[in-house]
């Protein structure tokens, strides 16, 4: 008896609940309705609300102008506080509110649970955050793109500069056991293993906080290596930098954005010059950058935060891409990403067939004369 | 010392050995240098004390502020060197006298746990209080050794500052073992160390012999701070800390307690850490290590040179 009330009571809801969504249905013809999602409360929340706020400052400039043929553009905001048992909710609620394309998600944990929802759904998903390879490279998520470079990126970038511009071919490979130094050694191994140019010589975690380096150091000198790589943080890459000097070493040293830090060369001091390092590409040059932080200082009076320009620019890529194809099917969509090219503040881009912007990434940088100078 | 000059040999496999040879005895006499005042302290009153390791941070610390500001005022390098060696040995000397008056005398008759938590406490504020008071930021260090000429030949093996700081540690070594040996506050010490109890009936000012000690342990720790400094290149609040851990580590090795013992710890420590990154990987250095320190102390519990306790029933 019980059981069978119950069910009743399922009916009459499932049935209420397809009463209520037909209106919803039928907004959707009048707005487009883009759904931002991300950390927006808690102890990750900085890097999230720097999104939302991007995302607003291109909508409402898209909405002042009319909208998008004819269109406007709706906000659905939801917070996922970067966790991923939380991020399948908001995914499931973006979904049933009919987002038709979705901002988001800001961590890489985050994004990955709540993908699966948005790719049954065939929703476009544009992270401006999410740096974990697997996320494109798998080739599970086909509706996914992003304006930030995944993590093997930088490693890429120093193996390319240390094999085809420096000409090396014995590479040592050198971190400090971290997770981010750790993971951007294991990345540049594997890239010079699969060039074929190269090979490694020497693959070794350094212990942090160590007195001394020397014997690292002889170690490096054994193995013939003609450039260091150097995954980790810029006070061990000064200590091993002063060493490598001490000991006579005469090999190029290349590292990650952990080392391109002022401090570096403050602490380092002489030894710093001619050390190479990985980081974000400059786009201070970039007119559509200056004037995304200006907008964003007059509109909210503050500066901007974390992957601002990441997030400006994906909402930029995809409220083109709307346009361009003329709806928001997938299909549709994910051809105009690929074939139309967008001017944003991370520069001229599109995106590859895994989802990856092309145009934005890292430089090689070099320091000369107590400068990081972007190597071309 | 010799054997660092590789003239005598021409073999490659023979060259290795003697670049991680030096690389170990550098490595060796850095945590020597700041063991030498953990084995003092525990010495005379069985005190392992934890905030060694921040003294030695303060000292290089003050060395770091002394010698920015001279050579700001263009002196020479040598009265540089001296000159905030000598600051850092007062400085860091006067935080030992105090923290062993406020921290470790009042607990003196207390269980010996007790006095312990007290050092790791007073280690955790002295940290905290030199982020606070200073920076979190890592600080460049001037090079305050310079490289010799003379040494050009084999800097490739051995740096000048490594061979300064082989040389004072070896020195410190032997100051040490002569004022404990030979003179009268070194006898104060040594029976102040057999039975408190009993030196304190022949008239020998406990208090004073005890805040001797630490003043002396001290400044050690300052001069280790100035050269290992200058030897890495960089400070921050946090050094005292991982040094202060490997050197207790040497402290224990070679026998706590025990002046030669320490040296002997340090040098065995940082060799085996040298050879262990040489011939096998870096990523095992501290595997090796402390697998190293239980060996030890499976066959002789008090170190290598440690005295056996023996305890009266």
């Amino acid at each position: 008896m019980k059981l069978m009330r119950s069910k009743k009571i399922l009916a009459a809801a499932a049935i209420m609940m397809l009463a209520f969504s037909a209106p919803v249905a039928g907004m959707a013809a009048d707005t487009i309705k883009f759904g931002v999602a991300g950390a927006h409360s808690g102890d990750l929340a900085s890097y999230g609300l720097p999104t939302v706020n991007a995302a607003k400052l291109v909508i409402d400039q898209v909405n002042a102008k009319g909208g998008i043929n004819g269109k406007k553009i709706e906000l659905l905001i939801e917070d996922d506080v970067c966790k991923p048992e939380v991020a399948t909710n908001t995914a499931t609620k973006l979904v049933s509110q009919g987002a038709e394309v979705v901002l988001g998600h800001i961590c890489s944990g985050a994004t990955k649970s709540a993908l699966p929802i948005y790719t049954n759904a065939n929703i476009l998903v544009m992270s401006p955050s999410a740096t974990n390879p697997d996320l494109t490279y798998s080739g599970e998520y086909p509706n996914f793109f992003r304006t930030i470079a995944p993590d093997d990126m930088q490693a890429k970038v120093d193996v390319d500069y240390a094999l085809d511009k420096l000409g090396h071919t014995k590479i040592a490979v050198i971190h400090d056991k971290g997770d981010y130094g750790k993971g951007f050694a294991e990345f540049a191994k594997s890239f010079v293993e699969k060039s074929g140019k190269a090979e490694v010589v020497l693959f070794e975690g350094v212990t942090p906080g160590a007195v001394d380096y020397s014997a690292i150091v002889q170690k490096i000198k054994k193995s013939g290596a003609q450039a260091v790589i150097f995954g980790g943080y810029h006070p061990e890459a000064a200590k091993i930098v002063g060493m490598i000097k001490k000991k006579r070493l005469k090999v190029d040293f290349l590292s990650d954005d952990g080392v391109k830090d002022d401090t570096f060369i403050k602490v380092a001091g002489a030894d710093a010059e001619g050390v190479y390092a990985s980081g974000p590409k400059d786009t201070t040059g970039n007119p559509l950058s200056k004037a995304a932080f200006a907008e964003h200082k007059k509109v909210f009076n503050a500066d901007a935060g974390a992957f601002f320009e990441n997030a400006y620019t994906a909402t930029l890529a995809m409220v083109n891409a709307i346009e361009k194809a003329g709806s928001t099917d997938l299909a549709a969509l994910k051809k105009a990403l690929q074939t139309e090219k967008v001017d944003t503040p991370l520069g001229n881009i599109y995106f590859d067939d895994k989802g990856d912007a092309v145009g934005i990434g890292f430089s090689v940088y070099q320091v000369q004369n107590g400068a990081f100078v972007e190597m071309k | 010392m010799a054997a660092c000059f590789r003239f005598f040999f021409r073999d490659p496999g023979m060259d290795y050995f003697i670049e991680l040879f030096c690389s170990g005895l550098t490595r060796g006499a850095i945590y020597a240098l700041i063991a030498l005042g953990y084995t003092m302290v525990y010495g005379i009153i069985g005190l392992i004390n934890f905030a060694h390791g921040e003294i030695y941070m303060i000292g290089a610390f003050t060395a770091f502020i002394v010698a920015t500001v001279l050579s700001i005022y263009g002196f020479p390098l040598l009265a540089i060197v001296i000159l905030a060696g000598f600051a850092a040995v007062i400085w860091s000397s006067a935080y030992g006298y105090t923290v062993e008056k406020i921290a470790y005398r009042p607990l003196r008759h207390a269980p010996r746990l007790s006095p312990l938590i007290s050092a790791i406490g007073m280690s955790i504020f002295l940290q905290n209080y030199v982020l606070l008071a200073q920076t979190s930021n890592f600080l460049p260090f001037p090079e305050l050794i310079p490289e010799f000429a003379f040494m050009e030949p084999i800097a490739h093996i051995v740096g000048s500052t490594d061979i300064v700081i082989l040389i004072t540690t070896a020195v410190i070594m032997l100051i040490l073992t002569i004022v404990i040996k030979g003179t009268k506050v070194g006898k104060a010490m040594r029976a102040t160390s057999q039975d408190r109890t009993m030196a304190m009936l022949v008239g020998i000012n406990v208090n004073r012999i005890i805040s001797a000690t630490f003043i002396i342990g001290s400044a050690l720790a300052a001069v280790g701070g100035l050269l290992i400094a200058s030897h890495i290149g960089q400070i921050n609040f946090y050094i005292g800390f991982l040094a202060g851990i490997k050197a207790f580590t040497a402290a224990v090795l070679g026998g706590i307690g025990s002046i030669p013992g320490a040296v002997l710890g340090g040098l065995v420590l940082g060799l085996t850490e040298s050879f262990a990154t040489g011939y096998v990987s870096s990523d095992y250095e501290d595997v090796f290590a402390f697998s190293l320190l239980v060996l030890i102390l499976i066959f002789k519990p008090s170190g290598l040179l440690g005295k056996a306790e023996t305890k009266k029933v």
